[in-house]
């Protein structure tokens, strides 16, 4: 198969995968605003919950996914893994933006004030100015494999910075309501709640793996657009 | 390893040496480190922020900005008449060539806080002397981090176009946790707290340290790779 076949076949199922998502999505809103009960304390605003928390899951997972793939290229030297490591990158920073604009909608009616300089808060900001920096890297470098190990570099190194980030912020001072799922003891969302949220963090999830596919194909596809032109000239 | 260790002193000797000869970096580093601190006293209210107030936080800025200066500086150097590729075709280890701009930068960044130290003392008039080792124990660790990940990312962005405009870019970040430790146990060490105090924030300036000071080492090898 051809890298131009290849990239056909996988946009075709991304394109695919990222409908069935984004159908997920419509469901999850409808289920969030109808069905699920209102917080007694934080109101309609509360229902942003339901997009804030599982884009910062499907973001996180997705700079976890680009670190993890770019150590494997440099182990690997396979360029597919570099491709997959810049269109993961792209899709989180994709979902840091969703983060970090549903972030101050909801923080601004509960908080009182649009931003504050919470870890989660910093930790975000700066791995997604960081990518943006990712981005414009693989932009300015044009030879494929300075591209991919340089890339690979800056993937690595954030896998390390985040728990940095992470820790002066905490020493800083903290805000950021505490994790009610994903904590020691049981999770202490009311069963409804619980329910839309996780079914919220599995259509992220797909969409996640959708929009992967769909950037994955296109770098597939520009890589075969650049062989044929080397190959007519 | 001694081999090692020898081909890196060349290199940094080399280096410092380029530098000594026409001290154009490091006179502009210098002036530009005293300009941000000029700059930063006034970035302020006087009637209601004392420049005490402000002192921790732009010494941290200027030592930042002045060390960013320098860090370009250390690959731009080595790509006028392709001069890397003579460094790259001698037998002397890829570790070699890090450690060498490491140390070499460490004693630029170093020298240029050396002299703006003592600046900061004469324009904020902050009382330094009652824990002078301490604080300076502080601006090293932290000058090892800012060098440790400068190093590496200059050697990468050397090699685009845009050398200036990315290495603040993709630096900024990571220069986040040392330089919000450092200014945060700078304050308290102003003050004459004793070191105990901030021991929270040496301790996460020293496992940035170990940790970036490793993976920058390790990962420079990728990066010279042909």
């Amino acid at each position: 198969m051809t890298l131009r076949e290849r990239g056909n076949r996988i946009a075709r199922v991304g394109t695919v995968v990222t409908a069935l998502a984004l159908l997920g999505l419509a469901g999850v809103y409808v289920r969030a605003i109808v069905y699920t009960p209102v917080e007694a304390a934080q109101g309609a605003a509360q229902k942003i919950f339901y997009v804030h928390v599982p884009s910062a899951w499907a973001g996180l997972m997705a700079f976890v996914i680009t670190g993890l793939l770019s150590i494997l290229y440099l182990w690997l030297k396979d360029r597919r893994l570099d491709l997959a490591a810049a269109a993961s990158a792209e899709v989180g920073v994709a979902f840091s933006a969703i983060i970090l604009t549903t972030g101050p909608i909801w923080g601004k009616p509960i908080w009182g004030t649009w931003w504050t300089w919470d870890a989660r808060l910093t930790s975000t900001l700066f791995l997604f100015l960081l990518f943006v920096g990712y981005i414009v890297l693989r932009g300015v470098l044009t030879d494929p494999g300075i591209r991919g190990r340089f890339s690979a570099v800056i993937g690595i190194m954030a896998l390390f910075l985040v728990p940095f980030i992470h820790l002066t912020v905490y020493l800083f001072r903290t805000l950021h309501p505490a994790p009610i799922v994903l904590k020691p003891s049981r999770p202490s969302l009311p069963g409804d709640m619980l329910t839309t949220l996780m079914l919220s963090v599995g259509v992220f999830t797909v969409l996640y793996t959708g929009l992967l596919m769909l950037r994955y194909a296109l770098g597939l596809l520009r890589e075969a657009r650049e062989e044929e032109l080397a190959d007519a000239s | 390893m001694g081999s090692t260790l020898r081909a890196a002193w060349h290199i940094a000797v080399k280096d410092l040496a380029i530098e000594w000869r026409t001290k154009t970096a490091f006179a502009s580093g210098l002036v530009f480190a005293v300009l941000v601190l000029a700059v930063l006293f006034f970035s302020r209210d006087p009637t209601t922020v004392s420049a005490t107030d402000i002192a921790p936080g732009a010494m941290w800025v200027t030592f930042t900005f002045a060390s960013m200066l320098g860090l370009n500086r250390a690959f731009l150097i080595e790509r006028e008449l392709r001069a890397l590729d003579g460094i790259l075709l001698t037998p002397a280890p890829r570790a070699a060539i890090y450690w060498g701009k490491f140390v070499a930068n460490l004693a630029f960044v170093g020298a240029i806080e050396a002299i703006s130290l003592p600046l900061f003392v004469l324009f904020y008039d902050v009382p330094i002397w009652r824990r002078l080792g301490e604080l300076i124990l502080v601006i090293a660790m932290a000058t090892i981090a800012f060098v440790a990940v400068g190093t590496l990312l200059s050697a990468m962005v050397v090699r685009t176009r845009y050398a200036e405009l990315m290495l603040p870019l993709l630096l900024l970040p990571f220069l986040v946790p040392p330089l919000v430790a450092g200014v945060q146990a700078t304050a308290p060490l102003l003050d004459g707290r004793p070191l105990s105090d901030v021991s929270g924030w040496l301790k996460l300036i020293a496992g940035f340290d170990v940790a970036f000071v490793t993976l920058a080492a390790l990962l420079f090898e990728v990066v010279l790779d042909e």
